[in-house]
């Protein structure tokens, strides 16, 4: 393999990929482990975490002790590079900046995307949540069963190592026997979250992150993921060696030099390039999927970002992988006399049904975990715990379809800025040596709940291309719309009432009371980064815009492997969904390439 | 980043009238005041691996009259005592500058809170005892400090000045808990690689009421 310029672009490819994150990485690793030769276009510069994370630096190192800033939102030490809310010279727009109906986009302009910061959050989709609209009439069913995918899931978790337990919970599907990492043990704040929340009829289980507990085992691994194929065993079988267990220390957001976590840079990238059949370019910004007379997709025009060059790669095959966003601003501007509503387009729905997750946030400071005893609560640089959605049967009570897991966190972690920051309220304003003490006593003693819920995708939420507004390159910008029904708002209500009913029981005070009106108390549209859906997958080319193998109708040879194709976005994190389902649509380029029917 | 945003009307007015006061007593002042932040940050993709001191991405701000109050008032808020030293002596006032002087909105804001409060205070130690805020003994930093320390129970007049005591508490705060004595005194413990984690301790567990 090779990180190329486009200057030593090969003639053809037989598939190119535009984005490298968790669903380009996935789509590039499957293809390339077996034989087919392909090129990964992303937007962003090369980033090689083994060198550039900065793992053990403590705040006083950074400027402004680490804050977060316009230029680094999350953080001085988090790894985004060239990203944000914002990316300069690379604007969106939002149709409306009212609370509620406007869209914030979270980019993150590097190799591997927004898998290098993410939460490492790692939940399967369950049987409920392909079918959602058979259960309540609600939404779009997915054109496949919880089944279908299983094997795939099974085989990321796998790959990328997941910790978490099996707990036979209803609609949170165990793993199979084997493939999950142990997790690590709950911190002190973790087990009163369990005891008071479990009081409350509420289940606190082991989080499932993609943080490798222990090594992954790459003497028996490699072959259940590659049967009959002793290349892509052996080169698999490199890559995880090459991945260290965690050493419970630094925040997983920082990303990870020893790989204990899952990025696509540290977990799909290596094996791919280690085969020879990768070809990646970065910085370069795609602007268009060409077509043929045919009306097949021909490969991608992209803008070296260096140079402000136009250049135009050959495919047989052309995946997208851009997130949500990305993905329809190339399928709409991809126009053509064929096309003249944009790629794949017949159905109209490209840009529709767009979809975050419901999120509201609550905090309190917990008397029972002032003063305690030193002792290292790093841990597993994120969540240890959680608790999924328990209330399936109760949806004609609460007023509201589907559900919210809870994240939840606590303890003594690496003081930041606002370790001993907005104490007043606890203090009383003491300063002077009384400050230091009462800065001792309530340090580690804060937690926090983030409800992260499911919204159903409606008619108010798409996005377009922006009629006016272009990029620094000139190509036209995509626009979100945005509108939450009461579904998404009485569910962040329910959110803030339950979380404050845990505080409560746990002892706890809050600073400020629960948000009874649920528009207020929901994130904006984006905010919690899980954006999904835009060209959702069906039975009916009418009404969707892809297959089940996330294959377009319209155009046979063009796939969208990133969430774009999600008709439904549950609950769960997607991130392990767009692997999976990537990872099935990937099986299907291979065999279908082989058939010559692509 | 783009312009920053500016402090109400009402909340400038009442600065105004406390800043004036000050800069009558200190020329030095006037100068500081008058320095605008940086116009550039770090970037979107700043070096992560270097270690930054303030001064090194955008020129500082405080004259020597702001430096000595901003050491006076940090060290009431974080004194020396048995488990770490004063905030001043460990770097904090260099942070508060950086803080102060940086370009970004959040910064400006607080630049806007925090040069004209420290003004305030010096010109309330001359108002109430004759002398300088760094000047003055524990009873006197004392008496001022009492009357701004809790913003809820202010007395009306004491508001703004309550406010940026506040603020100013919460960035010495976070100055001196993010250096090495600072963490010391928190009793972290972390950020070292280890080969298990084992979890809570049972006097840990035993305390939280767990066992």
């Amino acid at each position: 393999m090779a990180l190329i310029l486009p200057g030593q672009l090969k003639e053809k490819y037989d598939v190119i990929v535009v984005g490298s994150g968790a669903g380009g990485g996935q789509t590039a690793y499957t293809l390339t482990l077996e034989g087919v030769n392909v090129l990964m276009l992303e937007a962003g510069r090369n980033y090689v975490p083994e060198t550039e994370t900065p793992m053990f630096e403590t705040a006083d190192q950074a400027p402004l002790r680490g804050a977060g800033t316009p230029d680094k939102p999350f953080g001085f030490y988090d790894s985004t590079i060239d990203g944000g809310w914002t990316v300069p010279g690379e604007p969106y727009t939002s149709a409306s900046n009212e609370r509620g109906r406007k869209f914030e986009w979270w980019r993150a302009r590097m190799l591997g995307g927004r898998t290098n910061h993410w939460g490492r959050y790692s939940f399967r989709n369950g049987p409920y949540d392909f079918k959602p609209r058979r259960r309540d009439g609600l939404g779009f069913d997915w054109p496949m069963d919880y089944a279908d995918l299983a094997p795939y899931y099974d085989k990321v978790e796998m790959l990328i190592g997941v910790y978490g337990d099996n707990d036979g919970l209803e609609n949170t599907p165990d793993s199979s026997p084997g493939v999950l990492l142990p997790p690590p043990k709950p911190r002190v704040s973790d087990l009163l979250f369990r005891k008071y929340a479990g009081g409350l009829g509420i289940p606190v289980v082991a989080a499932h992150r993609a943080v490798l507990s222990k090594r992954l085992d790459f003497d028996r691994r490699p072959a259940k993921l590659h049967p009959g194929n002793p290349t892509a065993q052996r080169l698999v079988r490199e890559a995880m060696e090459g991945r260290a267990a965690c050493f419970w220390a630094t925040d997983c957001g920082r990303g990870c030099a020893i790989r204990a976590t899952y990025q696509s840079t540290t977990v799909h990238l290596p094996p791919a390039m280690a085969s020879g059949n990768l070809d990646l370019v970065t910085n370069a910004m795609a602007r268009e999927v060409t077509t043929g007379e045919d009306g097949k997709a021909t490969g991608v025009t992209f803008i070296d970002k260096t140079t402000g060059r136009e250049h135009h790669a050959a495919g047989r095959v052309v995946v997208l992988a851009a997130s949500s966003g990305e993905t329809v601003r190339l399928m709409l501007n991809s126009k053509s006399a064929r096309f003249p509503q944009g790629l794949a387009n017949s159905s109209g729905l490209v840009g529709k049904y767009l979809m975050d997750t419901v999120g509201a946030s609550f905090s309190g400071q917990i008397p029972a975990l002032e003063n305690l005893p030193p002792h290292n609560e790093d841990g597993a640089g994120g969540a240890h715990v959680y608790a999924p959605w328990w209330l399936y049967h109760e949806a004609a009570k609460l007023g509201f379809a589907r559900g919210y897991h809870i994240e939840y966190g606590g303890g003594r972690r690496l003081p930041g800025m606002g370790t001993a920051s907005g104490l007043e309220w606890l203090t009383g304003g003491s300063y002077g040596k009384k400050f230091k003490e009462d800065a001792r006593r309530y340090y580690g003693s804060f937690v926090g709940f983030a409800g992260r819920g499911e919204m159903i995708p409606n008619e108010d939420s798409f996005c377009d291309l922006d009629p006016v507004v272009k990029d620094k390159w000139g190509i036209p910008v995509v626009r979100f719309h945005w509108q939450w029904s009461e579904h998404e708002t009485r569910q962040a209500a329910h959110m803030q009432q339950t979380f404050a009913a845990i505080l409560t029981a746990m002892g706890g005070r809050m600073k400020n009371k629960p948000q009874p009106d649920g528009a207020k108390a929901i994130a904006n549209g984006g905010v919690i980064i899980h954006e999904v859906g835009g060209a959702i997958m069906g039975d009916d080319p009418a009404k969707s815009v892809t297959n089940q193998w996330s294959q377009t109708w319209d155009v046979k040879n063009l796939f969208l492997t990133d969430g774009t194709t999600f008709p439904s976005n549950a609950d769960k994190n997607p991130t392990l969904t767009i692997m999976a389902q990537a990872w099935r649509a990937a099986d299907r380029i291979v065999a279908e390439l082989k058939k010559l029917n692509l | 980043m783009t312009t920053p945003p500016r402090m109400d009307r009402r909340t400038a007015l009442k600065w105004v009238l406390a800043a004036s006061a000050a800069m009558a007593l200190d020329p030095q002042f006037a100068r500081g005041q008058g320095a605008k932040p940086a116009a550039k940050g770090y970037g979107t993709d700043p070096d992560l691996m270097r270690h930054y001191k303030p001064g090194e991405l955008w020129p500082l701000t405080f004259t020597d009259a702001q430096r000595r109050t901003a050491a006076a008032l940090c060290d009431v808020i974080i004194p020396a005592d048995s488990e770490s030293p004063a905030a001043s002596a460990v770097g904090v006032v260099d942070f508060l500058d950086e803080w102060v002087s940086a370009p970004y909105p959040e910064q400006v804001e607080d630049r806007d809170i925090v040069l004209p409060g420290l003004a305030w205070i010096d010109a309330e130690a001359v108002k109430r005892f004759g002398k300088s805020f760094d000047g003055l003994g524990e009873a006197q930093t004392t008496a001022i400090c009492d009357d701004i320390c809790h913003t809820a129970e202010a007395k009306p007049e004491f508001k703004p000045a309550a406010r940026f005591f506040a603020t100013f508490r919460d960035l010495t705060a976070g100055g001196f808990y993010t250096t090495p004595p600072g963490r010391q005194d928190l009793r972290y413990v972390g950020n070292v690689p280890l080969a298990t984690f084992d979890g809570p301790p049972p006097e840990v567990l035993k305390q939280a009421g767990l066992i």
